[in-house]
């Protein structure tokens, strides 16, 4: 009796593990598939993008939005095709780590807040406004460094509330990218990445996390992609911008950013759209890249650099109907020729 | 019987010790397999508890070499932009979080279990006991995710009262100051009590029930009220088994993550009031690991994880130290 118990379940052990083994065998080499990880930023855009990828050519997209950190670390691992980020790196890094960055689409971020009985829209701030709130300089609405800028409001005396990312997060490189263009004192104290130390606020996980603070904590104000913003319907509040006029976060304000910026001369595409010059440029743009390592296998960036330029060619309309500016075609085809030189090889 | 013997968890009677395997000669028997498999499974567990301190120890050698063991533990900045990191405000918070949770918790464990032990009536002990043990099973996240969503703006209706009435105490005033965004130190804290309730509740209410009946009833039939009863004989009598669950409960609410992180407010700036935002250990590993960037930053916080396991550690070893010292008293005076 015990013998054919052990031996049954013997049997049965070496059934389960067989099945198992052949399941991940089988699992294993899916081909029609591009991994891609990183910003949340442009998460909206390249979810879009494979939808419709997916139904013309079959091949799927899966993309992971865990942040622009994220999506670096994964790259330089090598555990993705292609990672995704807000922030640029620089040459020097690029090189160092055997990758390359192409740009995707440019987009904004803007500042969402809940003032009871302040609509979107209403508020102004000015950089050096928001810098001075984000260190912790100008702690109640109703102070005259926004009541100045705002003079037909009526502003509560209600302590402001900061919220910033707990994660690192592109958008937070964008932001504080800003801030140390308008405020030497921000640029000192904290300085830009895709992670600070912030002075003071309340942390949320996410944009998701930023977004539900402002809306849960009255007198609160966060930073937020517009796409986030204009897909969760919260407020935005308008900026001056670098020439001086009051704009609204819109999409040819973003795209009047990038128009300033020569593409082609820049170095690995390393640009920053923050405070870009004109008339009605939205202060606070930014681009999304994608990287790309160079020692991967041919046929996994082959792959990944199609996607890609299938969206430049064909998803020009999906980017601008969630407020994402496509790229230029002098851009497009500068992107082309870079993959030629750095990989050896193209589309 | 000795109170000293009710230890948590552990049944050190006399017969589970017996050397079976002695007297008989070395075959492949059922019986000897077992044995190999029982001792394999204990050193599995020794040797994967070993390798996970000393793996995180290892991990952390790079910001160990970077800033040494004091310099980390006091240093107030964690900034990943100038790479300089230091783990004091996250041990505070991880400290007086889990603090709140047993201020708030134990009274709240001791009622409940004097309620179902000693004041119930039959048909009601169950259904509460039941509807006690059902808060240990609902997951942590889900407490979060309550305590964001739910608690949150409950909680700052009451937080300008809070401030009004406490912040204006002389000396720990200061405790009390801040914004009302329900969020905060005090929040994660009243969650955490929340989720350490039945592990203590439970453990407390299955020791009450085993103080013999006739201590009980000597103590009614003297003209003790219950209270009496409840504070005078029966907890010390039991008081070992409520220790050991007290720093069950504590051992939880020191390494909650998902729960802290909804609801703590995610600052890494020190600050001296509850109402504020602050960050705990597990909070900041589960925000920013992903997504830390260079060496030396996945490096400390590693380091942070293992300043957290030497807490839980201590923290163990205090308990054991404490029951122990309890149990000689105790066996002292009977």
């Amino acid at each position: 009796m015990k013998k054919s118990l052990l031996f049954v379940s013997l049997a049965l052990s070496l059934a389960i593990a067989a099945s198992v083994l052949a399941l991940a065998v089988v699992s294993s080499a899916d081909e029609s598939t591009i991994t891609g990880a990183g910003s949340t930023w442009v998460y909206p855009l390249v979810a879009k993008w494979s939808a419709t990828y997916q139904t013309q050519t079959g091949i799927k997209v899966n993309y992971q939005s865990i942040g622009s950190g994220g999506g670096i670390a994964q790259i330089k691992a090598g555990t993705v095709a292609f990672g995704a980020s807000d922030m640029p790196l620089k040459p020097e890094d690029l090189k160092a780590a055997g990758l390359i960055q192409f740009p995707t689409a440019v987009a904004g971020a803007a500042m969402s807040y809940n003032l009871p009985g302040i609509e979107s829209g209403k508020l102004i701030l000015s950089g050096q406004v928001i810098a001075d709130i984000y260190l912790g300089k100008v702690k109640k609405w109703d102070d005259p460094a926004i009541t100045k800028l705002n003079p037909g409001l009526k502003l509560p005396d209600m302590d402001i509330t900061v919220v910033h990312r707990s994660d690192g997060s592109g958008t937070t490189f964008t932001f504080t990218n800003y801030l140390t263009k308008v405020s030497p004192e921000w640029k000192e104290k904290v300085g830009s990445n895709t992670s600070v130390a912030w002075p003071v606020g309340v942390g949320g996980k996410g944009s998701e996390g930023i977004a539900s603070y402002v809306q849960r904590i009255p007198g609160s104000i966060g930073y937020v992609e517009y796409a986030y913003i204009l897909e969760t319907h919260g407020s935005y509040a308008r900026m001056i911008n670098g020439a001086g006029k009051v704009v609204s976060p819109t999409l040819q304000g973003f795209q009047d950013a990038s128009a300033h910026v020569d593409w082609a001369k820049a170095q690995d595409f390393y640009v920053i759209l923050t405070d870009q010059p004109g008339a009605d440029t939205w202060p606070i743009s930014g681009c999304t890249w994608q990287i790309l390592r160079k020692n991967a296998p041919k046929e996994a960036n082959i792959a990944v650099m199609k996607f890609f330029d299938w969206g430049f060619e064909h998803g020009q309309q999906m980017a601008k109907s969630i407020s994402f500016g496509p790229l230029p075609p002098s851009t497009v085809k500068a992107i082309q020729s870079y993959w030629k030189t750095e990989l050896g090889y193209g589309i | 019987m000795n109170g000293s013997d009710v230890v948590v968890g552990i049944d050190t009677g006399p017969a589970s010790e017996e050397p079976r395997a002695a007297a008989k000669p070395l075959r492949l028997s059922g019986d000897s397999v077992f044995h190999g498999a029982a001792m394999f499974a204990a050193f599995v567990a020794a040797t994967t508890l070993f390798g996970t301190v000393i793996a995180i120890a290892y991990d952390s050698r790079l910001s160990i070499h970077a800033f040494g063991i004091w310099g980390f533990l006091k240093s107030s900045e964690w900034n990943p932009v100038t790479q300089t990191f230091g783990a004091f405000p996250f041990i505070i918070g991880t400290l007086v979080s889990s603090t709140i949770a047993m201020v708030l918790g134990v009274p709240v464990s001791f009622g409940i279990a004097v309620f179902i032990v000693e004041i119930a009536p039959e048909w009601i002990k169950k259904p509460v006991a039941g509807a006690i043990e059902l808060l240990a099973a609902i997951p942590s996240i889900v407490y979060g995710l309550w305590g964001l969503v739910v608690f949150a703006p409950v909680f700052a209706q009451i937080e300008p009262w809070i401030s009004h009435s406490f912040g204006a105490i002389p000396g720990i005033g200061a405790l009390f100051q801040g914004p009302p965004m329900g969020i905060g130190m005090l929040t994660a804290g009243i969650v955490l009590a929340i989720m350490v309730l039945p592990y203590i509740s439970s453990i407390m209410r299955d020791v009450f029930l085993v103080v013999p009946a006739s201590l009980r009833e000597s103590a009614y039939a003297l003209g003790a009220t219950t209270w009496e009863v409840a504070w005078d004989v029966v907890l010390p009598y039991t008081r070992s088994a409520v220790i050991g669950g007290i720093f069950l409960g504590l051992g939880r609410a020191l390494g909650e993550t998902m729960a802290v992180t909804f609801v703590i407010g995610n600052s890494n700036v020190l600050s001296s009031s509850l109402l504020m935002p602050g960050a705990t250990i597990p909070s900041v590993l589960a925000n920013e690991f992903t997504e830390a960037t260079t060496k030396l930053y996945v490096s400390s916080l590693i380091y942070l994880g293992l300043i957290l396991i030497a807490v839980t550690l201590a923290v163990r070893f205090l308990a054991v130290l404490l029951i122990r010292h309890l149990g000689r008293r105790e066996g002292a005076a009977a």
